[in-house]
């Protein structure tokens, strides 16, 4: 019965093999394993049989189905694998056409530096105040111990609005210390604060611009001496200008709001604009002791509370760290200038990645 | 501040280097701004003398001289008019740099001669304009002779910018004493010299202005020559910019810049009457030795005779009486003007004078008396003539006064190690006088000429009281708002302390700030707290939210032209700019939207068409600080980028939109709150533009095309759209919890609409209307086709709407479905008078 069997097995799995696409291989299928297939119908005989010999055959017979079946469902992998492959080939592309375009934009240098400012103050425990860009002449001068007739207030080359009915003249703001006045009348020491922020002086030329910007400082507690002030402003510029042993000098200045006064520069390679190294030195900020005057005008008593303030040019330090050369450019809105020294939106500034550019 | 090393050489007494001096000057706040030195360019030029000028053989203009260098002789090609024979000049040789020609001058050949060297001009050593001819020094000027030192061309020049506190230090003697301070050298001693006078002084002093002019001085010399300075005070003034105009103006100069002491000179022959008077001005016009007309206010202070201003006080004096060379008897002012009204007088008449800038920093107020004689004597020594007595109106003011430094604040404020006994070497160096000196303090009496220290009154005198009333003294400007203990006791903090930081001040700079080691800031919890308010932080996100929309962000000024202010919204009197320094930036913006508007604009001009460009930054209403928006803005003009996938397209209102409605997501506002009315400002096209509102109340921002009129007067192109957030509308919120999530076990399901209806109809009230069929079911709803044209009559559109179905309690049967479709199409058709499109 086995012989007789085998025969009929070599010829199927034969002709599944050489089924040449899968129309031909479905015909297959239904005369092998359809209802009038040649493997149904030798199951369906088995009725005839004796009960012993039709368990025997029809196992048999069982087995010999479902290798065929295996056989035609390998065969149709084979053959439809084969189709796919032929498929694809056709459907080749240039893949080195452009992708969908998806234009990124950019964030202006001068947001790049406040956000810098921000991370390495903040990290000294600072935060960000801001404040109206419009003072009355009092934020601006009289509260910061410059007086109407002081020499300092015709230097500052100041902007005033027309006459509106004030009772002080309205002007725009030479400096971001105004804001040091309004901290300290609405807040009680100790005060660690940065104001990064616009401010106006009536002066165009290479250097100048009517508008940039400046980040005031002001740390008020009741033992913050000189020291802490060289210390609070070389740990900054270093981590700035990412130079551990930048070289920094010292200088004696005045402002009428500080006192001590003093100027700071910065080592720097006035040829190569190399910063740190050289024998140059580049005015990089202003600082000192808080006036005791000015304290008064915001009724803290100088005899209990001191500090230091300082204030920067934030284009300059902008300038320096990316060795941008023209003032005027930072606000011409140039999209090629923009898209030069633009950063990306999606490294913001985070001091545990360190200072990406 | 400009004075040579040699001048400040007759104040110190040094061996220190220019280059010592330089490092002190910046270290102790006298920083420098220049320095000329001259030795090194100049060194080769030699002094030296044409033997014979004979005619180029080749060429009618040049000459052939034989030069005797000193050591040598030299022949060298000579053009110039004045070369001859017998003259001395200045030589150079071969291989020296011509500082004036910016080159180095070779061996030569001028039309078949040899030239070894060169006779130079003034021009070509780079000392003045001079090219006409070569110099021509006096026969007697020594051959081989450096012609540099000969003409004390050698002395280096060194600026200094003076602080407005140091008028000190507006003096050579200043300086010189700052710098004995510091270590390099000794202040030498200045002594009056003894003038002889006789009798009174033809002009006397009338003073009826006392609160400017607390005391001055006079007297008339006569008889004196006046006319051309001695070479030396020539030299003096040139090396420090300053023109020699006669030998009377030129001592005045000098007295300026040496002692930092002005005075003016009148000729008492163009004086009327007997009297000068100090007074108010009453509204004259007088012309000024500027040669410009000056008009004398009511509080200015001026000197008058009996017709006629003749100085504006302290600042200018008068062209009628001033000296020249045919004054033969001259009366000296010496006086001491209150520092605020001459700064007052000074920035009102705009005029900036070596005199006023000493006057309103201060002078020293006991030195009139010396300066005087000294200027005396110097006018005799050069001009002769006979002195008269001193006139004299007013007194001395009581300047004397005494400041206390404890020495331990030095450490406590100053941060700096310095022992007490060196803090007192370095007042005392300073001129202040130890009065009381123990372990805890010193007590120093402070000298006249140091206006900057333990001073309240700008009239020098010195009241103790004053600090204990410091409300009326001016010195204080306290906020309106303090109350009046705090007030009081604050004041009194400053009264006690103020002198003693001056002093602290002074002993830092002069041992250098360098010296004071740096302490980080003491940590106030290790980790900070949060560096930024959450509005702060909305700008923050705002902008990187833009930047990765694909706009690129600008910094445009806060300021532009009225006319352009205007297309922007109202741009009121209240915020125009009264000095602005052009036409084009004379009024405050109202929005950034308007100065992005120009930067675009600019873009294009240039052929950079496509770009997208936003601000955040300030917007101002009004000069109040609640007048001030932070708004963020942002204009894309032109088309998207081209590409072969999809073709490039003009960029349209959905792309503000989109822009806008991202950053108001990304700031936490919900999405599906916002309404859009049409009622946009003038800046958009009226029909391409809205505002996005929430609530009845808060407009968040707004969005469009702009409008062609505002377009067509920038430059703009026809694709030019925009949008402005407003950041301060958007309220801080709480942050909170979010609610547990509960995923739904069901299928969602998606069912199609599409409704006929009026073009007029807002899709929002479509949406808004689709979701009262079931807002715990409809978890969202998309149009997804609008159509209008035939086969639907004109003014109708189809709106199609996509609606998702999210079951929560169990799967929806086709019953509950086709309940939830019939609900759905009634509510829209209600709300819109919409039909079903069939």
């Amino acid at each position: 019965m086995q012989s007789e069997l085998d025969p009929m097995e070599s010829a199927a799995l034969a002709e599944i093999a050489a089924s040449a696409d899968l129309r031909e291989l479905d015909t297959l299928r239904v005369t092998l394993l359809g209802k009038a297939g040649t493997v149904t119908m030798a199951l369906k005989s088995l009725g005839t049989l004796k009960p012993e010999a039709r368990r025997e055959r029809g196992a048999a017979i069982n087995a010999l189905r479902d290798r065929v079946a295996l056989a035609i469902a390998a065969r149709r992998n084979v053959l439809e694998t084969d189709i796919l492959k032929a498929r694809l080939a056709t459907e080749r592309v240039d893949v080195s056409l452009p992708a969908r375009p998806a234009p990124q934009g950019l964030i202006h240098p001068i947001s790049r530096t406040l956000e810098e400012l921000t991370a390495l103050f903040g990290a000294m425990g600072f935060v960000v105040h801001d404040g109206p860009d419009i003072e009355n002449d009092w934020y601006n001068f009289g509260a910061l111990n410059i007086p109407a007739h002081h020499p300092a207030r015709a230097m500052m080359d100041t902007f005033y609005l027309k006459p509106s009915g004030h009772a002080r003249p309205m002007v725009l703001r030479t400096h971001t210390s105004p804001l040091q006045i309004r901290t300290m009348l609405k807040e009680n020491p100790p005060i660690r604060i940065i104001v990064p922020g616009r401010t106006y002086r009536s002066d165009h030329d290479a250097t100048h611009s009517p508008m940039f910007h400046q980040c005031e400082g002001l740390v008020i507690d009741r033992a913050i001496t000189l020291g802490h002030l060289k210390g609070c402003l070389m740990d900054f510029l270093r981590a700035y200008f990412e130079r551990p042993n930048l070289r920094t000098r010292f200088r004696a200045s005045y402002f009428p709001f500080t006192e001590p006064s003093i100027e700071i520069d910065i080592a720097w390679n006035r040829r190569t604009g190399e910063i740190g190294e050289g024998s140059d030195w580049l005015e990089i900020l202003g600082a000192g002791m808080v006036h005791p005057n000015v304290l008064a005008n915001c009724g803290i008593d100088p005899r209990e509370f001191q500090g230091f303030a300082f204030g920067m040019g934030v284009e300059r330090i902008t300038m320096l760290k990316h060795g941008i050369p023209d003032l005027r450019a930072f606000y011409e809105g140039d999209i090629r200038w923009l898209t030069h020294y633009g950063s990306s939106a999606l490294t913001p500034v985070a001091l545990h990645e360190g200072s990406p550019r | 501040m400009k004075f040579s090393l040699s001048w400040l050489m007759t104040h110190l007494d040094t061996d220190a280097s220019l280059e010592q001096i330089i490092k002190v000057l910046n270290a102790i706040g006298l920083e420098v701004e220049s320095v000329e030195d001259r030795r090194l360019s100049l060194a080769p030029f030699r002094i030296a003398r044409v033997i014979e000028a004979v005619p180029h053989p080749n060429a009618d203009r040049l000459r052939v001289c034989l030069v005797n260098t000193g050591d040598a002789q030299a022949s060298v090609v000579c053009g110039a008019p004045n070369a001859r024979g017998g003259m001395v000049g200045v030589f150079a040789p071969p291989g020296t740099f011509i500082p004036g020609d910016r080159r180095m001058l070779k061996m030569g050949e001028i039309r078949g001669v040899p030239s070894a060297g060169m006779l130079v001009s003034a021009r070509e050593l780079g000392i003045s304009e001079d090219h006409s001819e070569i110099i021509d020094l006096p026969p007697d000027a020594p051959v081989g002779a450096s012609y540099a030192a000969w003409a004390k061309l050698d002395d280096p020049l060194i600026e200094i910018s003076v602080t407005p506190n140091r008028g000190d230090a507006l003096s050579v003697r200043g300086v010189a004493r700052d710098l004995a301070a510091a270590g390099l050298g000794i202040l030498r001693a200045w002594s009056t010299p003894s003038v002889v006078t006789s009798g009174p002084s033809r002009i006397i002093w009338n003073n009826e202005y006392p609160e400017a002019c607390p005391w001055i001085l006079g007297r008339t010399v006569s008889g004196v020559r006046n006319g051309e300075s001695p070479a030396w005070l020539k030299q003096r003034l040139t090396s420090v910019g300053l023109r020699p105009v006669n030998a009377l103006v030129d001592i005045t100069n000098f007295f300026t810049i040496d002692l930092g002491r002005p005075f003016h000179v009148f000729d008492v022959n163009k004086l009327s009457g007997r009297t000068l008077t100090v007074r108010r001005g009453r509204l004259e016009t007088f012309r000024g030795l500027h040669g410009k007309d000056i008009i004398a206010g009511l509080d200015d202070c001026v000197i008058a005779d009996s017709v006629a201003v003749h100085s504006l006080a302290g600042i200018i004096g008068g062209e009628a009486s001033g000296c020249d060379d045919t004054t033969s008897d001259v009366f000296i002012e010496c006086a001491l003007f209150d520092r605020t009204r001459i700064a007052l007088t000074g920035q009102l008449v705009g005029v900036h004078s070596d005199a006023r800038a000493r006057f309103e920093r201060g002078v020293d107020p006991s030195l009139l008396p010396a300066a005087l004689d000294a200027a005396t004597a110097m006018i005799q020594e050069i001009c002769g003539g006979m002195a008269s007595q001193v006139t004299a109106a007013g007194t001395e003011p009581t300047w004397q006064r005494t400041a206390t430094l404890r020495f331990v604040r030095l450490a406590d404020l100053g941060g700096a190690v310095i022992s007490s006994d060196r803090s007192a070497e370095i007042l005392n160096k300073l001129g202040f006088v130890t009065v009381e000196q123990n372990a805890d303090h010193i007590i120093i009496a402070v000298p006249p000429w140091r206006n900057d220290v333990a001073v309240v009154r700008s009239d020098y005198r010195f009241d103790p009281e004053l600090y204990d009333r410091p409300v009326e003294t001016g010195i204080l400007d306290p906020a309106p708002e303090l109350d009046e203990r705090t007030r009081r006791i604050a004041a009194e903090g400053a009264a006690a302390v103020a002198a003693e930081v001056d002093l602290i001040e002074e002993v830092l700079r002069i041992d250098g700030l360098d010296a004071i080691p740096p302490v980080s800031l003491p940590d106030r919890p290790a980790v900070p707290r949060a560096t930024l308010t959450p509005r702060q932080i909305r700008t923050v996100r705002a902008r990187r939210l833009l930047a990765s929309k694909g706009l690129t962000e600008c910094v445009t000024f806060s300021f532009l032209d009225h006319t352009t202010a205007a297309r922007f919204g109202t741009a009121p009197e209240s915020l125009s700019i009264r000095n602005p320094i052009a036409n084009d930036l004379d009024q405050m913006r109202n929005t950034p939207l308007a100065t992005i508007a120009l930067a675009v604009a600019r873009n294009v001009a240039r052929g950079l068409a496509d770009v997208a460009l936003f601000e955040i930054g300030p917007g101002f209403s009004n000069p109040e600080p609640h007048g001030q928006a932070l708004i963020a803005a942002g204009i894309r003009a032109g088309a998207t980028p081209l590409s072969w996938i999809s073709p490039s397209r003009p960029v349209d209102l959905w792309d503000a939109k989109s822009d806008a409605m991202a950053l108001l997501a990304s700031l936490g506002i919900p999405i599906e709150s916002i309404k859009v009315t049409t009622d946009a400002p003038a800046h958009y096209h009226p029909g391409h533009s809205g505002i996005l509102r929430l609530g009845p109340k808060i407009v968040l921002g707004q969005f469009g095309a702009l409008h062609p009129t505002t377009r067509n007067a920038l430059d703009l192109p026809a694709s030019t759209v925009a949008f402005e957030v407003f950041l301060d509308a958007i309220a801080e919120r709480r942050p909170r919890k979010r609610t547990p999530l509960r995923l739904a076990q069901f299928q969602p399901l998606r069912r199609d609409f599409a409704f006929i209806l009026d073009e007029t109809i807002p899709a929002e009230t479509v949406i808004q209307a689709a979701k009262t069929a079931g807002r715990e079911l409809i978890s969202h709803v998309a149009i997804f086709d609008r159509y209008a044209g035939p086969p639907l009559p004109a003014g109708k559109i189809s709106l199609a709407i996509a609606v998702v179905v999210q079951p929560v309690e169990s799967t929806l049967g086709e019953d509950d479905i086709s309940h939830f479709s019939k609900k759905l199409i009634e509510a829209v058709c209600d709300a819109t008078g919409a039909t079903l499109r069939s």
